[in-house]
């Protein structure tokens, strides 16, 4: 049979898919004709950038016909062997029995018997599921479009995600400049060109680009961080470990004690008072609250001043250092590069970090933040980007099937009030009652971080059935061995989990449903474009690439896509023309969703949908806005922000902060939390719970760093893609088996009497996780660095909670202690362990 | 039509991240994908005809990182094309050497001629196989082949050595390019700028004044018949780039009002001689 090409999108890039047989035989970066591509070109001096005519895409994504095929499939529908909803259901035995296949029509008449068992016994609030993040991509078959649809006409318990990788910003520094509608990121929009024409030095504070990427946008800005070598952009790196973008940019390379950054940030702070090395004018204008900081800086209300040297007793950065560093900082036109959106990074997921996040925005501030060249900014994002043609993505109300677009004729809306969260879901079903503050993702409004829930809400049910969709969260959640325990108990009477792989928590449940990858079914997306509360994300790519994701292969073994599944479940429980929307084929919203955007504007149907794929180039003319310059000089917002609720109002000039300003003493936080010691009203240096002043260090003085991976995502692709098992960063062959790297410094490693691949064990009271160790200075003294990630959970005996694990969940060690009391953001970084050689 | 050329891919070590991207690429063009006549597939285990070398350098807190990718050299004096019985092995017009997948089978000394360990044995087919620089794609009129259409940073360039115009050649006019290990003295068209050599780096601190950088202190490094000079950075950090191995230096450290301090120095490896402490006079 002659080979098919085909269209379609990862969550890292465009592909082109190429078929033989029924079987994808190699894959390409999105083949595009050359014709479609219209690069634009940034001028710095004697420099001029032009865009390259190709993407780049994640590593993993090349290995994505592995995936796709990977012996790791779910083939067929299944049945935990213990299993009986007529008799004993024996959660118990979740995570330990074996399975046995069923057919289709046994496990869709078993799963809409319970689902309709207790929706009519306790009602939809006993039902509650929880998806994963971008284990596929595409907008018809993803969790905000056919899972929630679903769940929706059921009225279940929606699960709040928390946002796990810039805790401290959206807990913390919301509170500092706004940007709640960005949950905390700066806005990005043309930050590329600021960079490149004006910035004189960099500093990558708990950074590493080069492997968390633009989030979905692949490699594209690697060449972006290249060009500014090339401009000779003076690099810093303030990390504990020595991370890939370090590796690759140069440059100074500083290594503070975990969980001290605001330490070193208020030394920071020190020097330009003391030293006068600040922006006056703008701290005056665009700020208030300042004289209040500053006393705290200069120890005028604790009786400490934040001194370099106090700063180098906590962190182990001389204070000379610090001081150099200082200096620079403010003589040089200097970016913030605070995590890979701007915020984001290791140093905002640990104890108390909505202070260091705060403070990162607070010393930008004092540099004059958003003037030329002194921009918070991530690398990441912020390319010349075309924003006047709109196309919904995923998390956009415009984008969601399950809510609010035009798309559909009929919206299911729930009218269940109940709310459970990510982080405390096990202590929820194990040992509720339970409350917090916070909404999850307060994209709306300051508020919603002040609102408070519980659970069970009144008049509502406990969870009594589950339903897991897409993904494992035993390697990315924390003490994640309760995820275990919570799936043992009987209180939860019924658990499914449909996903393409097996994961993690596949195995907990009591039935699974093979799902099939986007690759198998049509769909369509943009490349790089979340929406919702990351507005124009795309702009980390240097194009806007819309991709038609045609089905290139039928769904492989029996597994049917996630739109089918659930229409077949909704034809049992009688909601089929609800769930179908009168009858839809996934290519019929597909449909829907092109009318609704601009793209007829630019392109027909029959040539987007045969083509696969359509390019938005920037105008010509095209007038750069860069992030932040309209409130450093006092303007209106210029910026194509579309969630800015003050954009275009008299407040345009506004911050998203109550006083419209920088707030060094936070107004939101006075009027709601002034009491609040753990998130005090003006950044304070608070100790971790679990560092380097805890008794607990006595008995485990390391400190377990646990990044974002870098040859995978989240936790996919590790485990269902074999070839990268072949890369030492991503795992290790040892003895047959694919360990997970631990990396520890030579001077820790050598008094521990460990070898560089040697397996140790990893431990503390909370568990054991078995890996590989490398041992290199890339590592502070005294930290561990592990990828926090691992898709394999491995328990040497399965189904018990607390065995140890070799698959590389460094997650069953950490600490599930929320930030602070009333910021409920996770804390995988403020972990304290041991660690020794493993001989069995 | 094959052209008339002498491909190559000039590898700029210094813009390769270690991302994979061709590692992986490589892979999922070759596995299991027979592309006659250049190349039958390859097996799903133990064949990388785009390997990765991972190279670290010093130590903490000054350590490095590079990565050295590494394909088939397309050697112009190629000892796989020496060792071939029957032609197994020949050159291309425009460069590219090519294990013939039909002649070469059952022929494992083809293995071992490479000093480069870029061919592999394919057990279950009895077969020497590399690196064709994907001469099914140029064949087809691809630009590039498909490890360099997956490098995100331009670490790969694909072209023509022999054409004045491409960017290979302006590249190699360019910088300072070389061959990895020209020793082997077998001629490769694969082309390398930035190879990493040793290193000696360390910090530069004033006895009395521990709380300010030593900045812009003079620090020189003499040996090999060579003598080098730098001035420490704003954090009173210095390094010496590009040095050779196995070679005594000495390293002089000196600044107004301080006493001169020495430090003889071999470089079996990359060196951090941590912190030089300068006395006052």
């Amino acid at each position: 049979m002659t080979e098919q090409v085909f269209t379609n999108c990862t969550n890292a890039g465009p592909v082109s898919v190429y078929v033989r047989d029924g079987k994808v035989v190699r894959i390409r970066p999105l083949v595009a004709e050359e014709k479609d591509l219209k690069p634009w070109t940034i001028e710095a001096g004697e420099h001029k950038f032009t865009a390259p005519k190709k993407f780049a895409v994640a590593p993993y994504v090349h290995a994505e016909r592995r995936r796709i095929h990977s012996d790791e499939r779910i083939k067929y529908p299944m049945k935990r062997v213990d299993f009986n909803p007529e008799g004993e259901r024996n959660p118990q035995n979740r995570g330990k029995s074996g399975y046995v296949r069923i057919s289709w029509e046994e496990a869709l008449d078993l799963v809409a018997g319970e689902l309709k068992r207790v929706k009519e016994s306790y009602g939809g609030s006993a039902i509650s599921g929880l998806t994963s993040s971008h284990h596929n991509w595409g907008i018809v078959g993803y969790k905000h479009g056919s899972f929630m649809r679903f769940m929706n006409l059921l009225d279940f318990t929606p699960v709040l995600d928390n946002p796990d990788s810039w805790e401290g910003w959206h807990w913390g520094a919301t509170h500092t400049y706004g940007f709640y509608w960005r949950l905390g990121m700066p806005e990005p929009y043309d930050m590329l060109q600021d960079a490149l024409k004006n910035a004189e030095m960099i500093v990558l504070w708990s950074n590493d680009p080069d492997s968390t990427r633009g989030t979905y946008t692949g490699q594209e800005s690697a060449l972006w961080r290249e060009w500014l070598k090339k401009k000779g952009v003076k690099t810093v790196f303030i990390d504990p470990f020595y991370n890939f973008t370090a590796a690759v940019m140069g440059g100074k390379w500083i290594a503070p004690r975990i969980g001290t950054d605001t330490c070193l940030a208020m030394a920071i702070a020190y020097v330009w008072i003391t030293e006068g090395r600040y922006d006056r004018e703008y701290i005056e204008n665009r700020t208030i609250g300042f004289d209040e900081f500053k006393k705290y800086i200069l120890g005028e209300i604790d009786g400490q001043p934040k001194t370099p040297e106090w700063a180098e007793e906590e962190s182990g950065v001389k204070a000379r250092v610090i001081r150099a560093l200082a200096r620079e900082w403010a003589e040089k036109r200097t970016i913030l590069s605070g995590g890979a959106r701007g915020g984001e990074g290791g140093a905002c997921r640990q104890a108390y970090a909505t202070e260091w996040a705060r403070m990162m925005v607070l010393l930008q501030a004092m540099q004059g933040l958003g003037k030329p060249g002194r921009s918070i900014w991530g690398t990441t994002m912020g390319a010349p980007s075309d924003t006047d043609y709109f196309f919904p993505a995923y998390a956009d109300p415009q984008g969601k099937i399950s809510s609010a677009t035009k798309a559909a004729n009929f919206i299911p809306v729930n009218k269940n009030r109940q709310r459970l969260y990510r982080l405390t879901l096990p202590d929820a079903i194990l040992d509720p009652p339970l409350s917090w503050h916070g909404a999850g993702f307060c994209g709306g409004s300051l508020e919603q971080q002040f609102e408070y829930f519980e659970y069970p809400a009144e008049g509502c049910s406990e969870i009594k059935l589950f339903y897991r969709y897409g993904g494992s969260f035993i390697g990315t959640m924390l003490d994640t061995s309760k995820w275990v325990k919570m799936y043992q108990s009987p209180k939860l009477e019924f658990v499914v989990n449909q996903d393409v792989w097996f994961n993690s928590e596949t195995r907990m449940a009591d039935v699974i449903l093979p799902a099939c990858s986007n690759f198998e079914r049509d769909d369509l997306a943009e490349w790089g474009a979340c929406g919702g509360y990351t507005g124009h994300a795309s702009s980390g790519s240097n194009y806007r690439v819309i991709v038609r994701q045609q089905k290139c292969i039928e769904p492989l073994w029996e597994s049917k896509s996630d739109y089918q599944i659930f229409a077949l479940l909704a034809e049992r429980l009688g909601l089929k023309d609800e769930f179908t929307d009168g009858g839809k084929s996934e290519l019929d919203w597909c449909r829907a969703f092109f009318e609704l955007s601009d793209l007829p504007k630019l392109v027909d149907w029959e040539t987007f949908n045969r083509k696969g794929y359509h390019v938005i180039n920037i105008k010509e003319g095209y007038k750069p806005t860069p992030g932040l310059r309209w409130f450093a000089e006092g303007r209106a917002c210029d910026t194509p922000d579309p969630s800015n609720p003050k954009r275009n109002t008299e407040k345009g000039h506004e911050l998203g902060t109550y006083s419209g300003k920088i707030e060094f003493v936070s107004e939101s936080l006075k009027k709601h939390f002034p009491e609040d010691w753990e998130r005090p009203i003006s950044p304070r240096y608070i100790p971790s719970w679990e560092g380097h002043h805890s008794d607990l260090f006595k008995k485990y003085p390391l400190q377990l760093l646990s990044p974002h991976p870098r040859f995978s995502f989240h936790t996919h692709y590790d485990k269902h893609t074999d070839w990268l098992n072949d890369i030492p960063v991503h795992r290790i062959k040892k003895d047959g088996y694919h360990w997970w790297p631990a990396r520890i410094n030579p001077r820790d490693a050598e008094v521990r009497g460990i070898n560089n691949g040697d397996i140790v064990r990893l431990y503390n009271d909370r568990g054991g996780v078995l890996c590989v160790a490398v041992v290199t200075g890339w590592v502070r003294p005294g930290i561990i660095h592990s990828y926090g990630s691992s898709a394999k959970y491995d328990p040497l005996i399965p189904g018990k909670p607390d065995s140890m694990d070799r698959g590389g969940c460094v997650n069953l060690l950490t600490s599930s202690r929320l930030l602070s009391r009333h910021a409920p953001g996770m804390t995988p970084n403020s972990c304290l362990i041991e660690i020794e050689k493993w001989e069995e | 039509m094959i052209k008339i050329a002498r491909y190559t891919i000039f590898i700029d070590v210094n813009k390769c991240t270690g991302c994979y991207n061709c590692f992986l690429a490589c892979r999922d063009e070759f596995y299991d994908n027979d592309y006659p006549p250049y190349s039958e597939g390859h097996p799903l285990k133990d064949h990388y005809w785009m390997q990765i070398k991972q190279i670290e350098r010093g130590e903490y807190p000054k350590p490095k990182l590079d990565y050295i990718p590494l394909p088939c050299m397309h050697c112009q004096e190629a000892p796989c094309i020496e060792m071939a019985k029957e032609g197994a092995v020949y050159r291309r017009e425009d460069g590219i050497v090519i294990i013939d997948p039909v002649k070469a089978r059952g022929q494992r000394q083809i293995v071992n001629s490479c000093p480069y360990r870029v061919i592999f044995w394919n057990e279950e087919k009895q077969l020497p196989q590399k690196c064709t620089l994907c001469a099914h794609m140029l064949d087809q009129g691809e630009k590039e082949p498909k490890c360099v259409e997956a490098c995100p940073t331009g670490a790969l360039v694909f072209g023509d050595l022999d054409d004045p115009d491409s960017e290979v050649s302006r590249l190699v006019a360019e910088t300072k390019s070389e061959v990895l290990y020209p020793e082997f003295g077998t001629e490769p068209l694969i082309k390398y700028a930035g190879i990493p050599r040793y290193f000696i780096a360390g910090e530069v601190v004033f006895k009395d004044n521990q709380g300010e950088c030593a900045a812009g202190v003079k620090v020189s490094l003499a040996g090999n018949g060579v003598s080098m000079e730098t001035r420490s950075d704003i954090y009173g950090d210095f390094e010496f780039e590009g040095l050779g191995k196995k070679t005594r230096y000495i390293l002089t450290v000196e600044h107004e009002g301080y006493q001169p301090r020495q430090l003889e120095l071999f470089t079996h490896k990359s060196i951090n001689v941590g912190e030089v402490m300068l006395d006052p006079v």
